[in-house]
């Protein structure tokens, strides 16, 4: 999919995905030429339909994870089923970054401490706090976790 | 009136070079390069299929497993029936929980060390049907994408190492064979399974048909519940009354009686043990798994 502006006669090029905790997506885009910001907003069924191809919109951003749409989306998923054999090692935690992960589903919190951790080392980052999370979470699209 | 114009405007998608953020097709050319790459080392895939539910499919997948297994081979299996997995328990799984690395999960490792990855080594517990996370309603308009993902992820992100075969245990639908192909373009082979009735028999049919269709070849097929042995006298008598046909073209692999002792073992995770020296039914096993050596080798020389 692409978004012309019309204006321009331009490409517009994505910026911004969010993906709020009502099953919503909202995916802004910016004019290279004007600067015009569009933003494509998807109901819960739309979103739903795009989430089950199991592609990022907007691009990937982080590498594959084993698993990564299952642990996703299972719901009936035991919190046990997985252990993340590379917890070790890596930028610490402070707490209330712990305790934030800690409210992540046990199903998916092995692949999410993942992505953070992966995130955050890629940037030289020693400790992963809540203001790392906010910003890793806006980055990686994984908004709610 | 200004936006009329505005909309004529507008460029088709294709006149509009370059691609998009989102890189759609990059993002499934890199998962189809992550699976060739995943199963690189696996010399033989083979589906077993029916089309038809109830026919004892994983009962002869497990089966068929660990006689290979046995044979000195390296087996992997994976259970294609997200939404009745049964692999995991036929093999004498345990529940301890499996490894996730920077890359791969680790299989389970069952009987006779054949690895097995299953919806059912995930799920809270063996009465836990499998449930996405989503809107209530109208499920099917994405339901099924979810499952193909999930399919396409135990076969790419399972650590199956070197094995000489992969079998895979597909859920009843003639259609199945089909979206195995889709991730499996080189399927090595296909083994149907059928019951001794017409009506078994048109429907698995429609699995050989759509097999051949795709060109995916077909080692044979597995008539299974053939007869009913006695445990007490060891003599088989028959179980349904309508008259047998084979398949054209498509070879009889091996018949299975209903075997109360071989299914309970089976059941119980002791696939080994069903198939004990004296068992009829597990010499018939044993005959499946050389045949299956067979074509490949026949294949490939």
């Amino acid at each position: 999919m692409k978004f012309l502006c019309l204006d321009c006669d331009a490409q517009m090029a994505s910026v911004d995905t969010a993906a709020p905790d009502d099953g919503t997506l909202t995916v802004t885009f910016r004019c290279p030429n004007c600067d015009r910001l569009v933003a494509m907003l998807a109901n819960s069924m739309e979103t739903q339909m795009v989430n089950s191809l199991c592609v990022d919109v907007g691009g990937r951003s982080a590498a594959p994870q084993p698993f990564e749409s299952v642990r996703s989306h299972l719901e009936s998923g035991a919190e046990g089923a997985l252990r993340d054999a590379t917890a070790d090692g890596g930028p610490a935690w402070s707490r209330d970054a712990e305790q934030r992960l800690a409210r992540v589903p046990g199903f998916v919190r092995g692949m999410v401490r993942r992505l953070y951790k992966e995130w955050a080392a890629e940037r030289g980052i020693d400790e992963i706090t809540l203001q790392v999370m906010d910003e890793a979470r806006s980055d990686l699209g994984i908004e709610g976790m | 009136m200004g936006s009329l114009i505005d909309v004529k405007k507008a460029r088709t998608y294709s006149q509009v070079p370059g691609g998009t953020a989102s890189d759609i097709g990059g993002q499934l050319a890199a998962r189809a390069r992550r699976l060739e790459r995943r199963l690189s080392d696996v010399r033989r895939t083979v589906a077993i299929m029916s089309g038809k539910g109830g026919v004892g499919k994983s009962v002869v997948t497990a089966n068929l497993a660990t006689a290979l297994a046995a044979d000195g081979l390296s087996v992997g299996v994976l259970d294609a029936d997200l939404n009745g997995p049964s692999m995991a328990k036929l093999l004498g799984v345990g529940d301890s929980p499996l490894a996730v690395g920077e890359e791969s999960v680790e299989p389970a490792i069952g009987a006779g060390g054949v690895k097995v990855m299953s919806m059912g080594l995930l799920l809270q517990t063996a009465e836990t049907p499998v449930t996405w996370s989503g809107p209530r309603s109208d499920t099917f308009l994405w339901r099924g994408s979810l499952e193909m993902n999930a399919l396409r992820e135990f076969l790419a992100d399972t650590a199956w190492g070197r094995l000489d075969y992969l079998l895979l245990d597909l859920p009843p639908g003639a259609d199945r064979i089909a979206s195995i192909h889709d991730l499996l373009p080189n399927l090595g082979g296909a083994i149907a399974i059928t019951l001794p009735s017409e009506l078994s028999r048109e429907i698995v049919s429609k699995s050989l048909n759509m097999a051949r269709e795709l060109g995916v070849p077909v080692i044979g097929y597995v008539e299974n519940m053939s007869g009913y042995l006695c445990p007490h006298c060891n003599e088989v008598g028959p179980t349904f009354v309508t008259e047998r046909e084979g398949f054209d073209g498509v070879p009889l692999l091996a018949t299975l009686p209903f075997d109360p002792r071989f299914g309970g073992e089976t059941d119980a995770g002791r696939p080994d043990a069903a198939r004990g020296p004296d068992s009829l039914t597990g010499r018939a096993v044993r005959e499946i798994a050389a045949s299956v050596k067979r074509f490949f080798e026949d294949d490939e020389s």
